[in-house]
């Protein structure tokens, strides 16, 4: 009875993540945080596109330089533009007035972006810009369809053509599906927009939790100790049981 | 432990002579005795009797990593969200302690529930230990209100509309509903207000219930003495110096015991910290990262795990009302345990056929109901969810039935031990 309800319950499962994840299908990021060489592209790219619209109000800048192996000269000198002082969080000049009249939203501050959406989501999302003539910014989004953002990486990726499907439904009327996109001519190549993309999440997982690198580092000792504790535990506890008959 | 004042040697002269001090002014001695030392526990207790220490552990790391949470955080619906941030990133090893005290919360309602489940397998609520579990029972309830005012204190946005949500359920109450769920909130949605209190509630009134409840638990306990895996009263048999053949001191040997749990726990605890302190969206949820917007609610908005099964009980009945009612019923049946269970045996080890079915059938219900919790409510979900709480209910409504026509096995006198 046990083994037929859990296998029933595991069958059900992937229908349930279908049902929470919505129809597209999200990409890999394949980012990894303790790539110190990637946080620092990461961090560059995303102060000369991001920056301008998006704050990270969290996010410190000599934290950054701090875990990313930078010194306060390369700092002042390639991420910050300005007049912050170092010790200043990520904030931004804009207008949220400003900002509401030209996108329609304030653009979201980023700092928590990738722990509220996922490293996977923010990389499709990047790659998913496709032209829509019936848009203000001229393009849409597959992955948050009507989103207020511009195509900001368009100069790099190329605008991109979305390709559909059509069928008719049941009810009679036409329906499209998404096919596939057909590349627009950027200045970089298809797999350098992706290391670019990936770089630019990776940063964004990095600020999400700075101390993510601390942490899984500090891990292992931890974790040494305490089978080192148990162990002496337990050759106490059998110590004390002889007596126990 | 050199607490004892016969443990004076040469260079205890001193120490021995301010116990000594002490325990004309104070019980020390006599309660390390009563409390600890001498009191004698059944040598046959087994892996589940580990969760009560693990429970009080749990209880302290909460209380001693709130103390330092509360000395960065900032109860205003302006400036909680990037408090939290703060302690995250700029106060040291704030990280640690706010994972520690996140992951404690979840860690806290595991060993609570295993500690509930081995008193359901070995009879522990029966007489004479009805006190006790009732004890326990208020300790369980002031835990779900620690957890559900603590969850809003984030001040995510799942924070707010699971704040939200629960707070709206006192509407179902008939007549008084609206203005009770206004005098909850202090206003007339969630807001600054309702985080102040829940903030009070979280840290002062709530932790102080929890601290009294526990010492009553405890209190209790030692009264009566301690159930085992056999369901056999040690009391009975006692030797020629008035304690029990089958008790050993609690210190030294369930306490050395107890340590080995401590390590077990703190490792398997260590590796969500250090690896996953979110436990895939499970101990954190992803939609806590946004801050509360009161006027964009998450694409599907679950209570936290420890709640979910009880959640899915209430979405699976059409009226609201009713839903709240039956979830209400589904926490609150527990207490009732030792009048509705007619067996003459405690332990599942001399128990018949038909309660280990409706024992089994429980526990996979409560853990189905806690899965669909999570789940966006499907039809077949649904459906399912229907299911497992009839069952749910049944195990309890049909108690005194099906423990009284039981066939159960003869008990023996002495615990089943073996000496390894």
């Amino acid at each position: 009875m046990r083994t037929k309800l859990l296998v029933l319950l595991a069958a059900l499962a992937p229908a349930a993540a279908f049902a929470a994840g919505g129809a597209v299908h999200l990409e890999q990021a394949g980012n990894d945080v303790g790539n110190k060489a990637s946080l620092q592209r990461g961090a560059s790219h995303f102060v000369n596109y991001c920056l301008g619209c998006h704050s990270a109000k969290y996010v410190r800048y000599n934290r950054v330089a701090t875990d990313l192996g930078i010194t306060e000269a390369q700092l002042i000198d390639n991420l910050m533009f300005t007049g912050e002082r170092p010790h200043d969080t990520m904030k931004i000049g804009i207008n949220p007035d400003d900002a509401k009249r030209w996108f329609g939203v304030v653009p979201p501050d980023l700092s928590l972006i990738a722990r509220a959406r996922g490293t996977d989501y923010l990389y499709t999302f990047l790659k998913s810009f496709y032209a829509d003539p019936a848009k203000p910014t001229g393009v849409n989004n597959i992955v948050l369809p009507g989103t207020a953002m511009p195509h900001v990486l368009w100069e790099l990726q190329g605008v991109q053509e979305a390709v559909w499907e059509g069928h008719v439904d049941a009810q009679g009327n036409a329906q499209r599906q998404f096919k596939e996109f057909k590349p627009g001519a950027g200045k970089l190549t298809a797999e350098e927009y992706d290391q670019f993309v990936r770089d630019t999440v990776n940063f964004l997982d990095y600020i999400g939790e700075p101390a993510q690198l601390q942490r899984t580092r500090l891990g292992f000792p931890v974790l040494a100790f305490l089978v080192f504790f148990t162990l002496l535990a337990w050759l106490l506890k059998k110590e004390y049981w002889k007596d126990v008959k | 432990m050199g607490s004892s004042s016969q443990t004076a040697g040469a260079g205890g002269g001193r120490l021995a002579a301010l116990t000594a001090w002490i325990d004309e002014r104070f019980p020390m001695t006599k309660l390390w005795k009563e409390q600890v030392a001498e009191y004698y526990a059944p040598k046959n207790m087994n892996f589940w009797y580990f969760f009560g220490s693990l429970a009080l552990l749990v209880l302290v790391l909460q209380i001693v990593t709130g103390i330092f949470l509360t000395m960065n955080y900032k109860p205003s619906a302006a400036e909680a969200f990037g408090s939290v941030e703060y302690i995250m990133r700029d106060v040291d090893w704030g990280w640690l302690i706010r994972y520690m005290h996140s992951t404690g919360a979840s860690a806290f309602f595991i060993v609570v529930y295993l500690h509930m489940f081995r008193a359901m397998l070995y009879g522990s609520y029966q007489k004479p230990r009805e006190l006790l579990w009732i004890f326990g029972m208020l300790i369980y309830f002031a835990l779900m209100a620690e957890a559900f005012f603590g969850y809003l204190l984030p001040w995510g946005n799942m924070s707010y509309w699971g704040a939200q949500v629960i707070v709206s359920l006192f509407g179902a109450i008939p007549v008084v509903g609206d203005s009770l769920t206004e005098w909850i909130r202090g206003d007339f949605y969630i807001s600054d207000v309702t985080l102040n209190r829940f903030f009070a509630l979280h840290v002062i009134a709530i932790p102080l219930v929890l601290v009294f409840l526990v010492i009553a638990h405890l209190m209790a306990l030692h009264e009566v003495g301690s159930n085992n895996p056999d369901g056999v009263e040690i009391k009975k048999v006692k030797g020629p110096d008035g304690i029990p053949l089958d008790g050993i001191a609690f210190h030294p040997y369930y306490t050395v015991k107890d340590l080995v749990g401590v390590g077990v726990f703190l490792f398997i605890f260590s590796l969500v910290i250090f690896y996953a302190p979110t436990m895939g969206g499970y101990f954190l949820e992803n939609a806590n990262f946004d801050p509360a917007n009161p006027l964009q609610t998450p694409p599907h908005i679950a209570p936290v795990w420890y709640f979910t099964p009880f959640y899915a009980i209430l979405r699976a009945v059409p009226s609201k009302s009713l839903g709240a009612l039956l979830m209400g019923a589904a926490v609150m049946l527990f207490v009732f345990l030792p009048w509705l269970d007619r067996s003459k045996v405690k332990s599942i080890r001399y128990r018949g056929p038909i309660f280990k079915f409706f024992l089994t059938a429980f526990a996979i219900s409560f853990l189905a109901l806690g899965f669909l919790g999570l789940q966006p409510a499907t039809p077949l979900y649904t459906n399912l969810a229907r299911v497992f709480a009839v069952v749910y209910f049944a195990f309890f409504l049909l108690m005194p039935w099906y423990t009284s026509i039981d066939k159960t096995k003869p008990v023996p006198t002495r615990v089943t031990y073996h000496a390894h």
